[in-house]
């Protein structure tokens, strides 16, 4: 009887550390998860932004201009042209 | 305890029965005190506990979420919302060193005059500079000056600047749709923050999830048919002819034939949505988006419509003979002019020419009615259903209450109004057999059906009348594209001002291409040109020529016609046309 009690308290005691073990690690873990959410986050504001300059970076307006003044490019007259005929058969 | 035992140990006074019965009877009150107040902290009056025992351990978090983007048919974007600070401060509560201060104006750039003057407002709140981009909120923060605090907003920004403000729109406090299809799109794009309540540990992180208190509700990104590179086109093309011919006002719009979808629409004049002085009162003239708000008299553009019910209704064959001389033609006391006097026409000469008495006689044969459900048919007189806020239907009187003077003036396109957009969608119905196609600023996944309106006999015998418009001997040959047979119609309108045609012109020009099987529709509006030109062949048609010339090329569209197609006609030989 004596051993079967002190078997279930040694079982009782190990329920109960081991949940607070648990507890401890989900927390951690939430931690870390919320860590890694904020920093999805951040991210995603960032990619925002770099849309966004990239975006100002390449209207069709600068990208003109560049093609024009600095690599001094102009659209080929149409007689200089010469049509492929690429369609597929 | 008896009182043997008592008696035993040392002789005790007696203590008098009356008074160890006060004595129990008090402390048993004690303890029954405590026990109700106990009993009233924990089960009835427990809130205000409750409350300040979570507050050490659990915290409401706001859950942000951001208004969804918009962009263009290629993914480019439009609109993007990216988090600043606004920065604030509590007048009373603020305690700087003078040098505080000035660090703190450079900072935010405020003079330190105006930032002494918000320090000395009266109230508990005001703000010293919104839409702080972080890194400077954070050069604030460091200065650490009691009363100044900063909170999270929100910043819209707009790539495409005034080349796409009229169409996109802008928002205004708290990133709400003011304007255009931010206005419109208001309950897709907005997003609404969500709260949950979490359990924190001393250093302040979130440990566990509790509860959510409301879903956040993040905005959802909107894809417009919109073609950032042939929105700046047309916008280029436009404010480069509205400079040289020193016009008022103008627009042009882009239809994609199979689908009905809005490639581009640009106005003049316009505004940059980035700027926040451009979005005041004053300005709202340059925010408007002419193309679908404003209405104008079409004139000729509206020709086609008045030769296509003909057709329909038999009275005529495209080879039918009209006589047009002496270029005038009395009705009721009311005269229509021809700008070029011809003799007799064919009914193709007639839309080619432009001839105003040739139309109106060609109406003249028609019960009105016929021509009303023409005009009704192309989507004139009702509003456009694009979507945008505020889009106009423009006007078309009920055919009872015509006289015939009306009903040959509207035969060339005066007497009613229409936008441009309606105007471009009308010549849906030439570009392809038939139909009516319903436009869209939003992208589409396919073709789309539309509504049959027309014989596709009389469509295919108009769009070649409209391909004869373009070659010499017709209105517009600075129409034609190299590479491409082209197919439309010029219109120069007389403009109605205090109910009396002005010498004021709203020039136009409406086509398609390739004429062989039309991709694109591309329509033009200049409004008062007045640099000495003011005909819709010399001032609106070359626009079309260069916006859909790049248009077809930027799509790849294969070309219908040898390079060397354009044939101008001989120096001063061209036909005018007035409507």
């Amino acid at each position: 009887m004596v051993r079967l009690n002190l078997a279930l308290l040694a079982l009782v005691v190990i329920c109960a550390v081991s949940l607070v073990t648990s507890r401890h690690q989900a927390r951690k873990l939430f931690v870390e998860l919320e860590r890694e959410q904020n920093l999805a986050r951040g991210y995603d504001v960032e990619y925002g932004q770099l849309q966004l300059e990239q975006s100002t970076w390449g209207t069709p307006a600068r990208v003109e201009r560049i093609a024009r003044e600095q690599l001094r490019m102009q659209i080929p007259p149409a007689s200089r042209v010469q049509i492929v005929d690429g369609a597929p058969r | 305890m008896t009182t043997a035992s008592a008696a035993r140990r040392a002789p005790a006074p007696a203590l008098p029965p009356l008074r160890a019965r006060f004595v129990f009877a008090t402390l048993l009150a004690l303890f029954a005190l405590l026990a109700a107040r106990s009993l009233y902290l924990q089960r009835i009056d427990n809130g205000f506990l409750q409350e300040q025992g979570s507050s050490r351990y659990s915290r409401n978090v706001e859950v942000p979420a951001h208004r969804g983007r918009i962009l263009d048919r290629l993914g480019t974007p439009l609109a993007i919302s990216t988090p600043v600070k606004a920065i604030w401060a509590w007048p009373e509560k603020v305690d700087a060193t003078p040098a505080q201060l000035r660090q703190l104006g450079n900072a935010i750039d405020l003079s330190p005059q105006a930032l002494a003057a918000r320090l000395h407002a009266s109230g508990d709140f005001v703000y010293l500079k919104k839409g702080v981009p972080p890194e400077i909120a954070a050069r604030v923060a460091a200065l650490g000056i009691p009363g100044v605090h900063d909170d999270d907003e929100y910043r819209r920004y707009y790539p495409g600047g005034e080349v796409m403000s009229q169409v996109v729109g802008f928002t205004g406090d708290g990133d709400v749709g003011q304007e255009g299809i931010e206005l419109a799109q208001q309950v897709w794009l907005g997003g609404r923050p969500g709260s949950r309540r979490v359990i924190i540990n001393r250093r302040g992180e979130a440990v566990e999830d509790v509860e959510s208190i409301r879903a956040p509700q993040e905005g959802r990104d909107l894809v417009l048919a919109l073609d950032s590179r042939l929105q700046y086109l047309a916008f280029r093309e436009l404010k480069s002819a509205i400079e040289t011919n020193k016009a008022k006002a103008g627009g042009v719009v882009i239809l994609d034939v199979r689908t009905g979808e809005i490639l581009a629409l640009a106005n003049w004049p316009s505004y940059n949505s980035n700027n926040p002085s451009n979005r005041n009162r004053g300005a709202r003239d340059r925010m408007r988006n002419r193309a679908l708000t404003d209405t104008f008299e079409p004139g000729s553009t509206l020709k086609p419509f008045t030769i296509a019910a003909a057709l329909e209704a038999g009275k005529v064959r495209p080879g039918t003979v009209v006589d047009t001389a002496p270029g005038t033609l009395t009705i009721g006391g009311a005269t229509i002019h021809d700008a070029h006097r011809e003799g007799v026409l064919t009914v193709e000469q007639v839309v080619q020419k432009s001839s105003n008495v040739g139309a109106a006689k060609i109406a003249l044969s028609l019960p009105p009615e016929a021509m009303w459900t023409m005009f009704a048919g192309a989507g004139f007189g009702a509003p456009p259903r694009t979507g945008f806020p505020g889009e106009v239907s423009g006007r078309l009187r009920p055919a009872k209450s015509w006289r015939p003077i009306e009903q040959a003036t509207m035969a060339y396109g005066h007497g009613i109004s229409v936008n441009l957009v309606q105007l471009a969608r009308a010549y849906t119905l030439f570009a392809t057999d038939g139909e009516l196609k319903p436009v869209t600023l939003f992208k589409e996944a396919g073709p789309v059906a539309g509504r049959p309106v027309l014989k596709p006999e009389t469509a295919r015998a108009i769009r070649h009348m409209l391909e004869m418009v373009v070659l010499p001997g017709g209105t517009a040959p600075k129409a034609q594209i190299p590479g491409y047979r082209v197919a439309g119609k010029t219109g120069t309108a007389h403009k109605l001002e205090g109910g009396v045609y002005a010498n004021k012109y709203v020039s136009s020009f409406v086509g398609f291409a390739p004429a062989s099987n039309p991709r694109l529709i591309v329509a033009v509006m200049i409004d008062e040109p007045s640099a000495g030109q003011y005909y819709g062949g010399s001032v609106a048609a070359p626009v079309f020529s260069s916006v859909m010339g790049a248009a077809l090329r930027l799509l790849g569209v294969p070309p219908d016609a040898p390079v060397n197609n354009v044939v101008l006609p001989v120096e001063g030989s061209e036909v005018r046309e007035e409507t």
